[in-house]
């Protein structure tokens, strides 16, 4: 394993060079576009949900920002990884190369996104009066949770796109419907200990929880939350793998 | 030791109705019992050796199974019976000027190209005026890939690909693109790489490059494996006959 990432390394760089290359071409700032997107959506939400749902809710902004944060990152993490075997299907079925690192290239580039907006995120905590202690830290465990999330989801994906393109529609529908979910401008204590429980079951939620655990309350989350979470990264990368490896030389039959 | 075995290879290949449909599309065929898969064998019982240094040239019309089996012998595909032992790297370069991005620079896609054919940086930084010279492409090394003709592009897969030292090296159709010139400085360097003792495998329309160049012939019509052989000369000449006789008969 550790011979093979070797070996593909240069391969790995230069494809997420071409990504990044060909994402911003003709695009004026470059980007700049990929923090402004989540920041004005974070700003309309501020301005519209503030009277719904902030009144009694301290640092409802850093509460907003940490739903949006994580969302933005799974949807367009999942959304961009979706095309990336697809997109590349003239250079898989011409060289033996391993599939997945189309998706990883994707991927590094949604995660340095994520990064320039956790840092915005950061700087919006402070100007919200969020004590920084040592528990901030801890953030890692979700941050890398969501990556290995979304690489697993984005396996899956980019496999099914190959065989029906319908799923970029499907797709699209149940990331809004999943937003909705995931309670990013609301809260779920208005809703009965069976409801709440509901949203256990819901892996996005369960990263924006952990984030505003941590970040605003000041509390670390349960072993058992912190299990549940593993539990959910490890079935969808499971499942990913598998179609990869399943179809791995059948893929191109469809392309 | 042969350097490339192959026993008894067989592929199927499926091709059919799954291809590019909806999901709508595909439960009312489905339904409907509109639904057709075809499975056909792209290669039956194909069998042969190679020595380190030959050079095998495929032979047989359109398709008799010539691209399905390099991509089996690259590894892109797994034989549906039979085995295949290779004993050395490979380096394919199959239907040459795909997958280069016409977006990048010739430089940009000299370096993926030079990636995705297993080279390191170090490698391609040392080697890239050398296959930017080979290829003619020094004016053309900052603008965009598109920009180039057809026959430049191709000339630039070629000098990538021949630059490497594999064991195996992969060559489909890459000899009849480019110029009179650039036919010739290519088929010297292959007869260099020849000596060196790269095992090349070719494919190519043209009948008397395969004739002037191979060392051996594998003549496939419809999956078959119609003959192998070190008698160039002998199974292109029934290869000709065999031509003859089905334009005859038509």
């Amino acid at each position: 394993m550790i011979k093979k990432l070797e070996k593909y390394s240069f391969l790995f760089q230069e494809l997420v060079k071409r990504d990044f290359k060909k994402k911003y071409k003709r695009t004026v700032i470059g980007m700049g576009w990929s923090i402004l997107s989540p920041l004005l959506q974070l700003l309309v939400m501020r301005l519209i949900f503030t009277q719904f749902f902030g009144r009694n809710m301290e640092h409802y902004t850093t509460y907003l920002f940490c739903g949006n944060l994580v969302f933005s990152y799974f949807s367009e993490s999942t959304g961009q990884g979706m095309s990336s075997l697809m997109g590349n299907s003239s250079i898989f079925t011409k060289v033996n190369i391993p599939k997945y690192l189309f998706l990883f290239s994707k991927n590094v580039q949604s995660l340095i996104n994520f990064g320039l907006v956790l840092i915005v995120f950061f700087i919006f905590c402070i100007l919200d009066g969020i004590t920084f202690t040592w528990k901030f830290i801890l953030l890692i465990y979700p941050i890398v949770s969501l990556l290995l999330f979304n690489i697993g989801v984005g396996l899956i994906l980019s496999a099914l796109f190959v065989f029906f393109r319908d799923i970029q529609y499907l797709w699209s529908i149940f990331t809004q419907l999943l937003m909705y979910l995931s309670a990013i401008f609301y809260s779920i204590d208005s809703y009965n200990e069976r409801m709440q429980e509901l949203f256990l079951l819901n892996p996005i939620y369960l990263h924006i929880r952990y984030f505003r655990k941590i970040v605003i309350d000041g509390t670390i989350p349960s072993v058992w939350f912190h299990l549940l979470m593993i539990a959910d990264v490890a079935i969808v990368l499971g499942i990913g793998c598998w179609m990869y490896k399943k179809y791995n030389t059948k893929f191109l039959y469809y392309v | 030791m042969s350097i490339l075995e192959l026993h008894n290879v067989s592929i199927r290949y499926i091709t059919g109705d799954f291809k590019e449909i909806g999901l709508k599309e595909y439960f009312i065929r489905k339904m409907t019992g509109n639904y057709h898969v075809t499975e056909f064998w792209a290669d039956k019982d194909v069998t042969f050796s190679l020595e380190k240094g030959d050079l095998l040239g495929i032979i047989g019309a359109n398709g008799a199974g010539k691209s399905t089996l390099l991509k089996v012998i690259s590894g892109i595909m797994e034989p549906t019976k039979g085995w295949i032992k290779r004993n050395g790297s490979i380096a394919a370069l199959l239907e040459l000027s795909s997958g280069f991005d016409g977006e990048l620079t010739v430089k940009e896609n000299a370096y993926l190209r030079g990636a995705m054919l297993g080279y390191t940086r170090k490698f391609m930084d040392e080697t890239f005026k050398e296959i930017i010279e080979f290829a003619d492409l020094k004016e053309f090394e900052d603008r965009p890939f598109k920009q180039l003709s057809s026959g430049m592009k191709s000339r630039l897969a070629f000098s990538i690909a021949s630059l490497v030292k594999p064991d195996i090296l992969i060559l489909d159709e890459v000899l009849s693109v480019g110029d009179g010139a650039f036919r010739k400085k290519s088929e010297q360097k292959m007869q260099e790489m020849m000596g060196g003792g790269t095992t090349t495998i070719l494919v190519s329309h043209s009948l008397n490059q395969i004739e002037d160049m191979c060392s051996k012939i594998l003549w496939l019509d419809k999956g078959k494996q119609i003959e192998f052989g070190d008698d160039v000369h002998g199974i292109c000449a029934r290869y000709e006959e065999f031509l003859e006789k089905k334009n005859k008969s038509r």
